[in-house]
C-alpha cells in the first residue's frame, strides 16, 4: 500500500487538477465594476455585493449601529412593511442575505432568471427605500440584546471579546461589532438611518456575480441597482496597533471545559512574505488532521477535540491566532505544548517533506472552494477587497510552489514570537494563573 | 403579486431535474451506489453511509457508533494510523466523518481523477481496521473532551438531552449520539470491534459519489474496490424497540447559572417519512414551515408581532428518520414575559392555528419556494448525494427521494390541518423550560 501511494503521489504532482474560473471585468455604462463567471447550466443567478467598513464605521458611542442597521435592511422597504417585505421576497423565491463584519458589510444574492426583473426592483428598494420602521427597530433591537446576553455567558465568546480588547484597545477592532446592551439600547432611529448613509456608497463597493446571466444583463442590473446610491461614505478608521504583550490571562468562569484563544502579532495579507507565512501556519495549526497543533494536542495526548491556528489578516490590523478547548484539569498542559510547538516552530522551522505535503495539500485543496454559485461570488468579491488581480486564481498555485524551505523558516524565526504569544483562558482552570500584566 | 404567483407556479417542475443527473445500481454484494453528476468543476466527493448510528448501539454502550468513527480513521493492515487522512490532505483534498441516530458516514472531497485511490482506502477500512489499546485511550479522551465542547459546556445541550430521554420512553433515540459520559468513559476495544464486526459490510452501506464523474466509471472502480469485499450473511435485521403509547404530558425544567436566554421548548411524538407512505410527513413539513418558517409564519406573526411576548418562536421537524421523530416548537420569551406566558401564548397560538385553517396564500408561497430550493440545489450536488445517504440508511428508497418533491406539492390545507389535529396532542409531548439557575441570578 505505502509503495502504490508513492506511485500515485508522482502521478498527482504531475497533473495538478487545473480550477477553470474563467472571470470576466463587466463594467457598467454607469462606471460600476463588477467581476463576472458567466454559467448558464442552471437558471439563477448569485451575486455578492461588499462596502467596505463594515461595523469599523460605527461612530465611538453607537457601537452596534451597523450591526443593527443590517438586520433591518430586511424589515421594509418603500410601501412594504416588515410582513408584506417578507410575503413579497417569499412570493419570488429568491434569497437576500446580509452580514456585517469588522470590515465590510455583505449583501448576498441569488434569484431565479425567470423573475430576475422583478427581484432587482425589490432590491432596489431594499437597498434605498428601507424603512426603518421605529417597531421593527425595538424588535430587532431586543434580539439583539438577547443574542448579546447569551453571547456572555458563553465561554468562547468571552475569550474572544477579552483577547480583541486586549488587542486592539479602544480601536474599533477591540470591541464587539454587536455593540454592547447599553450602546445598543440606547441607538435610535437617526443613528440607523446615519449608519446606513455610512455604509452604502459606491466608493467602497465591490460586486461578484455567478451564474446565469450575461455582461450586458449584469450592467444593466448594475445601474439599475447601485448608481443611485451616494458618491462616498464615512471615513474609514485608521489603523489598528496590536498591543498584546505575551503571557496568560484567565476569565473565571464556571463550566467544565475550558476555552482558550491566543494570538500574537500577525502579518499584512500583502506582504511578500505572506504565502511563506500561510505555508509555515498550514504545517503549524492549520485547519486539516495533518497539523503539528492537532498531532501533538490531539492525536499524541488526547488533550482536546480540536486545536487550531490561522491568520488573521484584517483591513486595518493582522494577528496570527488560533484557538483550543480542553477540560479544567488539562487545559494547562495543552497550553503548555501549544507554547512549545510555537517555540520549536520558530527556532527549527519546518523540514522538506512537511513544506511539500503542505504544498501539495494547499494547491490541490484549492480547486474544491469553487463548489458553487453563491461561494464563487463570495470569493470574486473578496478578491476584489483584497486587491487581488484578476488572474489570481490562476497564478495562484504557482505561488503557493515558489515558496522554498528558506523562506518559510525565515518566516517562522522573524513571525513567530513565543514571549507576546498571549492565551486568554476562559473556565476554571487547573494550574494556571493570570501573568498577563 | 397574485399575478407573480401564477406565472411562477405555472412552470414545469424545472426542465432538466435533479433526477436526471443521479444513476443508481447494486453491487453483487448487496452494496448499494448513488451517483450525482456534476460537471462544472473537476471535483468529487466519496460518501460510504453505514446504516449503523447510535440508535442501533447494544445497551450500556452509548456513544460507541461514534467512538469507532473516530477510530476508522487510526490504521489497518495495510495502512498507519492517520495514514488516510495524511493521503488524502497530500492529494490535495478534505475529509471527515458523522454519526447520528441512524447512520455513521464517511466523506472526501478531493480533484477527481483521485477517486478510485479514495474507494481503495475507504474499501480497505471497512473491514481490515487495526486497533491497539492506545488508540483507544488516547481517542477516548477526545470524544470526551468533544462531548464537553458540544454538550457539558452548552446549556442548551444538556437541556436537549434530557428533553430527548424524557421524550422516548423505549427507543433509543432517547440516548445522545455522542453517549452518556458514564458510558463513553467505559467504552472499549470490545466494544468497538463488536460494533464493527457486526454492522461495517457491503451488504449494511451506501456508496454515494457526487461531482465530476461518469457513472460507469464509478462502477468499475466500485467493482474493483468494494465488489471484492464478501457480504456479511450474520448481518442483523435492523430491529428496534419501539415506543409504547405515550398517554401521559410530560414536563421538565432544567436551571443552569450559564443559562442567559430562558425558553420553552415543546416536542410531541411525530410520524416520519416511511417508503412508499411519505404523504403524512410531507405534510407535517409544510406544518412546520407554515408556523414557524420565518417573518411570515403563524407563530412569528402571532407571538412577535401582534402580542409582542416572544423574541424568537421557531418550529423543526426533520421527517428522515427511521423510527418515529419529534416535531418540535420553541419560543423564546420577550423582557418582562414568563415562561409560563410565553408557554400559554404558544399553546393558545396552536389551538388558532387549527381553528382558521392554512391561509392559501402563504401555502403558496411556500410551495414555490420548495420548487425554487430545487433549481437551488442543483448548485450543490454534494448536498443532493447527502440527501440520499440520509435517506437511503433511515429505510427509503430511491423512488422515494425522487417522489418527494411531488408529495409536498400535493399537500392540501385541509391535510395540514389534519396532521396538526393528530400529532400535537398533549399526551405525546414534552415540555422543557430551560431557565436561569435563581440562586446565582438574584
Amino acid at each position: 500500500m505505502k509503495t502504490l501511494l508513492a506511485c500515485l503521489l508522482t502521478l498527482v504532482l504531475a497533473l495538478p487538477a487545473a480550477a477553470e474560473v474563467k472571470i470576466k471585468e463587466v463594467v457598467s455604462p454607469g462606471g460600476i465594476t463588477a467581476w463576472l463567471v458567466e454559467d448558464h447550466s442552471i437558471p439563477f443567478t448569485a451575486i455578492e455585493f461588499g462596502f467596505r467598513g463594515g461595523t469599523s464605521l460605527d461612530a465611538p458611542d453607537k457601537r452596534g449601529a451597523v450591526y443593527l442597521m443590517t438586520g433591518l435592511i430586511e424589515e421594509g422597504a418603500a410601501d412594504l412593511d416588515a410582513r408584506a417585505y417578507a410575503r413579497e421576497l417569499e412570493s419570488l423565491a429568491a434569497s437576500f442575505s446580509y452580514d456585517a463584519s469588522a470590515d465590510a458589510v455583505t449583501v448576498s444574492v441569488r434569484m431565479l432568471t425567470e423573475n430576475r426583473d422583478q427581484v432587482a426592483d425589490l432590491l432596489y428598494d431594499t437597498l434605498h427605500k428601507t424603512r426603518f420602521d421605529q417597531e421593527a427597530i425595538d424588535r430587532v433591537r431586543a434580539q439583539v440584546i438577547s443574542g448579546l446576553r447569551s453571547d456572555a455567558k458563553d465561554p468562547g465568546d468571552i475569550a474572544g471579546r477579552t483577547f480583541r480588547a486586549m488587542t486592539y484597545g479602544d480601536h474599533p477592532y477591540g470591541s464587539d461589532g454587536k455593540g454592547s446592551i447599553d450602546s445598543v439600547s440606547a441607538l435610535t432611529r437617526d443613528d440607523i438611518v446615519a449608519a446606513h448613509r455610512a455604509v452604502f456608497a459606491r466608493d467602497r463597493l465591490y460586486v461578484g456575480a455567478v451564474g446565469d446571466i450575461t455582461a450586458e444583463e449584469l450592467s444593466k442590473l448594475l445601474d439599475q441597482l447601485l448608481l443611485d446610491l451616494p458618491e462616498t461614505g464615512a471615513p474609514i478608521p485608521g489603523k489598528a496597533e496590536v498591543i498584546i504583550d505575551g503571557g496568560i490571562t484567565v476569565v473565571p468562569f464556571e463550566t467544565p471545559q475550558s476555552v482558550a484563544v491566543f494570538g500574537q502579532p500577525g502579518i499584512d495579507r500583502d506582504d511578500e512574505d505572506f504565502f511563506a507565512a500561510y505555508i509555515m501556519n498550514n504545517i503549524l495549526g492549520g485547519g486539516s488532521f495533518e497539523s503539528r497543533l492537532m498531532d501533538e494536542v490531539r492525536e499524541k495526548r488526547g488533550l482536546t477535540y480540536g486545536v487550531y491556528s490561522y491568520l488573521v489578516p484584517r483591513d486595518l490590523a493582522n494577528v496570527y491566532m488560533g484557538s483550543v478547548a480542553s477540560s479544567n484539569d488539562r487545559i494547562a498542559e495543552a497550553i503548555e505544548v501549544i507554547a512549545a510547538e510555537w517555540e520549536r516552530m520558530r527556532r527549527d522551522g519546518v523540514t522538506e517533506k512537511e513544506l511539500n505535503d503542505s504544498k501539495t495539500y494547499l494547491t490541490g485543496a484549492y480547486p474544491l472552494r469553487f463548489d458553487g454559485n453563491s461561494q464563487i461570488a463570495g470569493i470574486l468579491t473578496g478578491m476584489q477587497m483584497q486587491g487581488l488581480p484578476i488572474d489570481y486564481i490562476n497564478t495562484r498555485n504557482d505561488k503557493v510552489n515558489a515558496v522554498t524551505l528558506e523562506d518559510v523558516n525565515r518566516v517562522a524565526a522573524e513571525l513567530l514570537d513565543p514571549d507576546r504569544l498571549q492565551f486568554v483562558v476562559v473556565g476554571m482552570p487547573e494550574g494556571l494563573e493570570t501573568t498577563t500584566n | 403579486m397574485a399575478a407573480t404567483i401564477a406565472t411562477l407556479t405555472s412552470l414545469p417542475l424545472a426542465a432538466q431535474s435533479i433526477d436526471d443527473a443521479v444513476t443508481s445500481f447494486e453491487l453483487d454484494n448487496g452494496m448499494q451506489v448513488v451517483v450525482v453528476e456534476d460537471h462544472r468543476a473537476p471535483v468529487v466527493q466519496q460518501m460510504v453511509w453505514y446504516r449503523a448510528g447510535s440508535a442501533d448501539e447494544p445497551r450500556g454502550a452509548s456513544g460507541v457508533a461514534h467512538f469507532l468513527e473516530h477510530l476508522l480513521f487510526k490504521g489497518t493492515e495495510t495502512m498507519a494510523p492517520g495514514e488516510l487522512s495524511a493521503t488524502v490532505a497530500a492529494n490535495g483534498g478534505n475529509d471527515n466523518a458523522f454519526t447520528s441516530y441512524d447512520y455513521t458516514a464517511y466523506f472526501q472531497r478531493v480533484a477527481s481523477d483521485r477517486l478510485e485511490l479514495m474507494m481503495k482506502m475507504e474499501a480497505d477500512r471497512m473491514v481490515n481496521i487495526r486497533l491497539s489499546e492506545a488508540d483507544i485511550e488516547t481517542e477516548r479522551e477526545v470524544i470526551l473532551e468533544e462531548r464537553n465542547s458540544r454538550i457539558e459546556n452548552n446549556p442548551r445541550a444538556l437541556f436537549g438531552e434530557q428533553k430527548s430521554a424524557v421524550q422516548y420512553l423505549n427507543h433509543r433515540y432517547g440516548v445522545p449520539v455522542i453517549g452518556w459520559k458514564h458510558e463513553m468513559e467505559t467504552l472499549d476495544l470490545e466494544d468497538a470491534l463488536s460494533f464493527y464486526r457486526t454492522y461495517y459490510a457491503p451488504n449494511n452501506a451506501i456508496l454515494v459519489v457526487s461531482g465530476d464523474v461518469d457513472p460507469e466509471d464509478v462502477r468499475r472502480m466500485a467493482e474493483t474496490h468494494y465488489g471484492a469485499i464478501p457480504a456479511n450473511p450474520d448481518l442483523p435485521e435492523r430491529v428496534r424497540t419501539t415506543e409504547p403509547p405515550q398517554t401521559a404530558a410530560r414536563r421538565i425544567t432544567y436551571k443552569d447559572p450559564r443559562v442567559a436566554q430562558p425558553y420553552v421548548s415543546r416536542s410531541y411524538l411525530a410520524p416520519e417519512r416511511d417508503p412508499g407512505a411519505q404523504e403524512k410527513a410531507a405534510a407535517l413539513t409544510l406544518l412546520s414551515e407554515i408556523l414557524g418558517g420565518g417573518t411570515t409564519s403563524y407563530l412569528t406573526g402571532k407571538l412577535q408581532f401582534d402580542q409582542q411576548v416572544a423574541v424568537y418562536s421557531g418550529v423543526f421537524y426533520n421527517g428522515t428518520s427511521l423510527d418515529d421523530t419529534t416535531f418540535d416548537v420553541v419560543v423564546v420569551p420577550a423582557d418582562g414575559v414568563t415562561l409560563e406566558q410565553a408557554e400559554a401564548a404558544m399553546d393558545a397560538a396552536l389551538r388558532d392555528f387549527i381553528t382558521e385553517g392554512v391561509d392559501p396564500d402563504q401555502l403558496d408561497r411556500i410551495k414555490m419556494q420548495l420548487r425554487a430550493a430545487e433549481i437551488y440545489a442543483r448548485d450543490n450536488v454534494d448536498g443532493i448525494g447527502n440527501r440520499y445517504g440520509r435517506a437511503l440508511t433511515t429505510g427509503l428508497t430511491i423512488q422515494d427521494v425522487q417522489d418527494w418533491p411531488a408529495i409536498l406539492q400535493a399537500v392540501t390545507g385541509d391535510d395540514i390541518v389534519a396532521v396538526a389535529r393528530e400529532v400535537l396532542q398533549p399526551e405525546t409531548s414534552v415540555t422543557g423550560w430551560l431557565m436561569r439557575d435563581q440562586e446565582v441570578t438574584q
